[in-house]
Parts: C-alpha cells; structure tokens; sequence
C-alpha cells in the first residue's frame, strides 16, 4: 500500500489535510508529502511499529459485553491530525470563557439561582434534571469551582469552523490516550517532529496535580492527593492508573478509604491510617457515598458526602457539577457566557432543537429525518437517534420516546463533520472525526494544547466513541502555514 | 504506602519468582530423566507433586507422562500453579499497581506475558520447550534486574523483596522433599536393589536438585566433597550465603522487615524459622524423619505470610483470593 492524495476524495466535507484531490493545505504539505513518499513497505512497517508499540506500552480500555469484559489494545492510526495555532488560539479562549461560564452556572443553581429568577434558564429544566443534587444545595467549593476537569467535544462543519457537540463535567475520559498517542507517533515517525513546531502536550499531568493541589482545604500542607477509581474491571482504568502514576498521587480504591469521626478522610497505609486531602475522584455521584446516594454502591466511601460538605477535603469534580453536563441544559450555555461573564461566546453550539418546547418538539418530530436526537443524560453514544441513517420503524419507535418524556430528548441537524485521512486497505482513506481537548479549572484555567482526536474507522459513519468500533489520532498544534 | 497497594505487589513478587522456579523446575527435571533408567519411580508425577495442585492434575489427565505433565505445569491456564497461570496473575498485579511500580518493568512483565502466551504450543516438544523455558527464566531475571535498578528501595520494593524471599524458600523445601524422596528405598524401583550411599542414580538427583537451584557451581566452591545427600541438605537449608537456601532467605526477609512499622509479630515469627532451620541435625534427619520435617518448616513458612497479611494488608473479606 502507498498513499497516492491523487485518488484521495474527501468529496463534499472538509478534509483537515487534503482540500481536494492532489492538493494538500499549506500546513499539511510536508507531512502529506512525506506520507506519499514512503514505500509501501515502509508505511507498513511503521503502522506495524505502532500497533508493537500500542501492546507493549499495554496501551488498552475495557469494552463491556455480555460474554465479559474483554481488555482491548487502544485503536489508532499513524497519521497526524494537523490543527493550526492561529485557529486553536481562538478555540482555546473559547473553551476557557464556557468553562468559567459554566461554573458560575453551577454555582448560582447550588446557591442564590439568579439565572432561574432572572428567567434566562427555566426554572423547571433544573427541577426535572436527573443530575440535580439537592445535597449539594448551599455549597461553596473554593474558587467557586465545580467542575475542575472537563472534556468538550468539538467538531468541524464543511467550513472548517469549530463547534461546541457537547460539554462532560462529570467524570470525562480519553487524556491519558491523547497523552500516549503523542508518544506513539514519536517512536513511528521521529523524523516528521523536525520539520515541524508541534506545540507539547506532556505538560498535562503537572497542570492537573497542580489545579488539584490549589483546592485542598489545608493549603499550608504538602497536599495528599489520590484518584478514586472504580477498580480494574472499568473501562478508562488504564486512564486512571496512568494519571495516578503520572502525578505521583496514590491509586485508591473505595475500601481504601474511610470517613472517622472527625469528619476527615483517610487512606489505611500499611503505616495506619493517613489524611487525604484531594479525591480526584473517577466515579459517578452516585456511586460515591452508599450513605448519602446508593446505598448498594460497594465502590464508594460511606461518609463521604459529610466530609465534602464539612469541607474537610476537596472532590473534583464536584458531585453534583453534572447539572451542567445535560444535553438540554447545553443549549443554554451561550446564554450563561452573556448572562454571567457580559461575552460574546468565542465558539458557537452546534444549532439545536430542544423537545420540552412544543414547538420545537412538533419541528423534531416532523423531521426526524433530517435530525441527530440526543437523550439529555446519556454518554458514549448510548441511546441517541441518527435520523438520516435510521429505518423508518426506528424513526416511528424513537418518536414515542421523545412525547413520553420530552425533557429528556433535544435533537440537533446531521452536521457533515470534517475528515481527515486514515490509513485503509490500498490508499488512505477519508473518515470522519472530532476532538476532545481537556480544560482545567482551580485557581486558574488551563486548557490542552489539541486534545484527543476520535475518528469514525467505519466508511461514512459518524460513531466515534471507542466504545463502539472508534479509534484515535495524534493531534498536533502546528505554528506554520497561517491561512488554509 | 496502601495497604492494598502493599499486598498486591507483594503478590506480583511471589508470581513472578514462581513463574521463574517452576521454569527451573522443569528445565532440570526434563535433563535428569532422560539420564535415569526407564523403570525410576521418580517420574514425571514427582513434579506435580512439587507444585502442590495433585487433584487439579487428575481431574484431567490418566497418565503421568512427559506431554501431560509439562502441558499441566507450562501452558494450563486452569492450573492455578502452571508457569502461565502465575505469570498472568504476575501481569494482573502488575497492572493494578502501575502507577507504583517503574513503567518499563509494567512492559517487560506485559511482555513476558504476551511472550508465553503467544508460545504455550512448544511447551509440549522436548526440543522447543527447554528454549521456551530459558527465554522464561531469562525474561523473569531480567526484571528483577529492572526492579532492582529503576525502583527506589522503599516499602515497596521491600514488599518485593519479601515476598521473592519467602517464595524461594518456599520452592527450596519443595525441591529438597523430591530429592528426599530417594532415599527411601521402596519408592526406587525394587530392581535397582542397590545400598543407597552407594546408588548412581541417588547422586544424580542431588545434582539435579543443585542445578534446578542454580546451586551446583556455589556448592562446589563451597563444599569441596563430592555431591552427597547430607552436605546437598544442609547447603540447601542451612547455608548463609548462597541466596536460594532456606536460611539466606530468612535472613533477608528479615531484614527487610526492619523497614516497615509494626513489624515485632512478624520478626518474632522469622525468627522463630530460622531458629528451627539452624537447629535442624541433618544427619539424623536423613536417618528418618526428613519429610516430616520439611512438613512442618512449609507450615512455618505458611505462618510468616499469614503474619505479613494481619499486619500490612487490606483486612477486607471480599478481596479477590490469592493462592498462597
């Protein structure tokens, strides 16, 4: 196999590295030429080199399935997605300004709620949202921040512009591979990193242990930090030990730890029992405390709420921060970024169709057709809708859906998401992608250089989650080649 | 340190040097039975034996020979004792301590594991298995060379440490039992009626014991004499410096011990073994009573793990259950 861009179409979409047949953008033209200059048993080789590299770094996320969970190598190809620093710059900003607006957000509705009395947002989403924690009502986390960490999934349209497909606050994944991806494409293709000033990304790790040390409630101490998984059998484990390992922070699990009558939390060591201070935690709210949510979790830490609220030691993110991360409440977020900050928004959402109006209700299920329907409260591409690719019996089935809850649906028209090339049986091939930057928030905001880029490795399809047959890119931060 | 940090490197430790003594094991045993006569009741069977799982071995297999066995003991992934099963439940302890343990040893034990597994099909020819299970060995050696050099020396490590110690004793005793078993006469073949200082064979099988222990070269640079089951018994068990015998293993275990808090219940128990190890009057032994008494040092062994659990590990029920 050799890449020939000759016969390489990316019909009407946006190709982020070839315009039109031939003909490269100016920031991908080495690497394009590079590419196509390889022999085709040299391609192979180093496609060869990093699937090696992607099993012996144990590079690898669960994927559940009723004949067991089965540990799968991370799914990825070889060629770089180029992105240039004058488009992310504004991007980046923009990701900055949601996530401040977004925290304001979470913190009014746990507090005053003046964006619910000023009527900006209606009262009643937050009533009806299934991620509203009355525990958490009158809290003040330091800084006012809710969610520490948060994962938003951007996309192109046919013009290349970026937008905003939806935020995660509660506990989003995928760093770790976007970390290792980096390292990967540095073993295969170390030449390429010569001709290139690709911006680095191993910087993560010290951001993140740094925003989490400015939230401990003793900042006059060495903060004790730790990540709280689930255990081995969860999907992003890998994702967890990584980070753990990354910081320098203990990997804990539930039965580490423990609330004493002090209200404080501690880890049992093999020297007795040790103070923490910031639980990076990796499990949902509800599973957190079986005292305060569900009393069957076997994964969580009994009191642990009380300690929270007491203030004796930071959760990041905040239980209850997914009020925010809610596929109707999304659709306000331009609204909130005016409301609390006086901003334009600098990066737009996807345009959207929200079910609990009746008139936008009637739109959607007029033309379900046309649409991408969304529940308000799933993740991984779980239980959404694909109009233009759906039967007509689907279609039929999803409508009862949507009028028997309408708050939990909002449907959003099939943007053509851009492409880039992936490595296919004769000739690269284009596929659709996204990308996930992560952007942090303690005492100051810190967004990733790129993020993870997703691919679909299905021809035509639109299904990135890894979960479900999606691989992954490097992304890289390139400074040269200004306009495309 | 976590508790349950502690207690699963510690099992990642044993795995590992059980993998590597099993692979000893049975790269030594397949070289002495191709020397002894075809009747030696010391066959293939021994080796199950050795490695404790007799039962999981007869639900399976009718006869004891050399394909059976070395499948059982090699590539079984059932068998809790087989190379591949303790070297993935190396790899699974690796995995849940990575953010501990150097990441370039989380890879070569990756490595180890998808080696074997990608060659459990030449553990049945005697011409592939021997390579098989040196590139074993090497590999294991390896990484308790990687561990020694790139992770810091701390609990840990010491945990490390401790559990390669009692697991090297453990396998010493094991194989000091099967040389024993020569000298009981009714389990040679009648055939051979032959006194059993004078036995060809009987030397042979303490030379293999010394080999299976990479002892052979230390001994004779220790012993001087030629190989005997007494002074053979008595380095195995008694000798200070030679790293696999039982007494060198105590020492260290002991002194690794000095590093970890709260550690009087379990000193009191290593001593206590090294005490009954020193005191052992190996002559007399020989004479009778020998597989008793390893009997009860294994049970001194057990004890010193059960101290190590009550003191450093996580006291939870549910734990997923490790076979000691």
């Amino acid at each position: 196999m050799e890449i020939n861009w000759n016969t390489y179409n990316p019909g009407a979409f946006y190709d982020e590295l070839i315009s039109s047949p031939g003909h490269a953008r100016k920031s991908g033209k080495i690497l394009a030429q590079y590419l196509s200059s390889l022999k085709s048993e040299d391609l192979q080789q180093r496609k060869t080199a990093a699937e090696l590299a992607i099993k012996a770094m144990g590079i690898s996320f669960t994927v559940y399935s009723e004949a067991g969970n089965i540990d799968r190598e991370w799914p990825f190809d070889i060629i770089p997605r180029i992105i240039t620093e004058t488009q992310w710059q504004k991007t980046s900003q923009g990701l900055e300004q949601r996530l401040r607006a977004l925290n304001c957000f979470i913190d009014d509705i746990y507090n005053e709620q003046k964006i619910l009395k000023d009527k900006v947002v209606p009262a009643e989403l937050i009533a009806k949202s299934v991620n509203f924690r009355k525990e958490c009502v009158g809290m003040k986390p330091l800084h006012g921040v809710w969610a520490h960490i948060c994962g938003t999934d951007l996309i192109r349209d046919t013009n290349g512009q970026f937008y905003v497909l939806e935020d995660n606050l509660r506990v989003p994944s995928g760093v770790s591979y976007m970390l290792e991806n980096r390292k990967v494409t540095k073993r295969v293709f170390p030449e390429l990193f010569e001709n290139y000033n690709i911006q680095p990304i191993t910087d993560y790790p010290s951001q993140l242990f740094d925003m989490l040390a400015a939230i401990s409630p003793r900042p006059g101490d060495y903060p004790e930090v730790v990540v709280l998984t689930p255990g081995i059998y969860n999907s992003a484990y890998f994702e967890h030990s990584y980070l753990a390992q990354r910081m320098g922070a203990e990997l804990v699990e539930g039965g580490d730890l423990v609330v004493e009558a002090d209200d404080c939390v501690y880890m049992r060591t093999i020297d007795g029992l040790s103070r923490v201070d910031v639980i990076y935690r990796r499990i949902d709210d509800l599973f957190l405390d079986p005292e305060a949510f569900n009393p069957d979790s076997a994964l969580g830490v009994p009191g642990l709420m009380r300690a929270w609220l007491k203030g004796n030691v930071a959760l990041a993110n905040a239980p209850g921060a997914g009020v925010a991360d809610d596929k109707v409440i999304y659709t306000y977020v331009p609204a909130m970024i005016k409301y609390y900050l006086g901003e334009e928004p600098l990066i737009e959402n996807v345009p959207s169709y929200l079910c609990v109006d009746e008139k936008q209700c009637q739109y959607v299920l007029e033309n379900l057709d046309k649409l991408v329907v969304k529940p308000a409260n799933e993740s991984g591409g779980y239980g959404m809708l694909m109009g233009p690719q759906a039967s007509k019996k689907e279609r039929a089935e999803f409508a009862l859906k949507i009028k028997a809850n309408p708050r939990n649906y909002m449907a959003q028209p099939l943007i053509a998401l851009s492409t880039a090339p992936v490595i296919g049986e004769k000739n690269a091939e284009p596929r659709h992608i996204d990308l996930r930057p992560f952007i942090l928030q303690g005492r100051e905001t810190y967004v990733t250089p790129g993020g993870l880029t997703r691919v679909a490795m299905v021809k035509g399809s639109y299904i990135v989650n890894s979960s479900q047959g999606g691989g992954s890119k490097d992304t890289w931060i390139v400074s040269e080649g200004g306009d495309e | 340190m976590l508790s349950r940090v502690a207690e699963r490197i510690y099992w990642l430790g044993r795995y590992l040097e059980r993998a590597e003594n099993t692979a000893r094991l049975l790269t030594v045993y397949s070289n002495l039975l191709l020397d002894l006569p075809r009747g030696a009741r010391v066959g293939w069977h021994t080796l199950v034996d050795i490695t404790g799982n007799q039962e999981g071995f007869r639900e399976k297999h009718k006869e004891t020979d050399e394909r059976s066995v070395n499948r059982f003991l090699i590539s079984d992934q059932t068998n809790y004792s087989s190379i591949i099963s303790s070297i993935s439940l190396a790899r699974e302890n690796a995995r849940t301590t990575r953010e501990i343990i150097p990441t370039e040893a989380w890879e070569q034990i990756n490595n180890l594991y998808l080696f074997t597994r990608d060659n459990m099909g030449k553990a049945t020819a005697r011409g592939t298995r021997h390579q098989l299970l040196q590139d074993i060995i090497a590999h294991c050696q390896q990484i308790t060379g990687l561990l020694a050099g790139a992770m810091s020396h701390n609990s840990g490590y010491n945990f490390l440490r401790i559990a390669r110690s009692l697991e090297r004793a453990d396998m010493t005793t094991r194989i000091v039992d099967v040389g024993s078993l020569t000298l009981v006469p009714s389990l040679m073949n009648p055939g051979l009626s032959i006194e059993p200082a004078s036995r060809p064979y009987s030397n042979m099988i303490w030379m293999s014991v010394l080999h299976s222990l990479s002892a052979y070269q230390m001994y004779r640079q220790h012993v001087l004499d030629r190989v005997n089951g007494e002074d053979v018994v008595t380095f195995l068990l008694q000798d200070t410096q030679f790293p696999r015998s039982v007494q060198h293993c105590l020492s260290i275990l002991q002194s690794c011990l000095e590093y970890l808090p709260d550690n009087d219940a379990t000193k009191r128990q290593v001593s206590a073994t090294q005490k009954y190890v020193q005191d052992a009057n190996i002559p007399e032994l020989l004479e009778s009573g020998l597989l008793e008494y390893i009997d009860d040092l294994q049970i001194e062994i057990g004890n010193i793990h059960a101290n190590i659990a009550d003191t450093w590990f996580l006291p939870v029920v549910n734990e997923q259950q490790q076979s000691a």
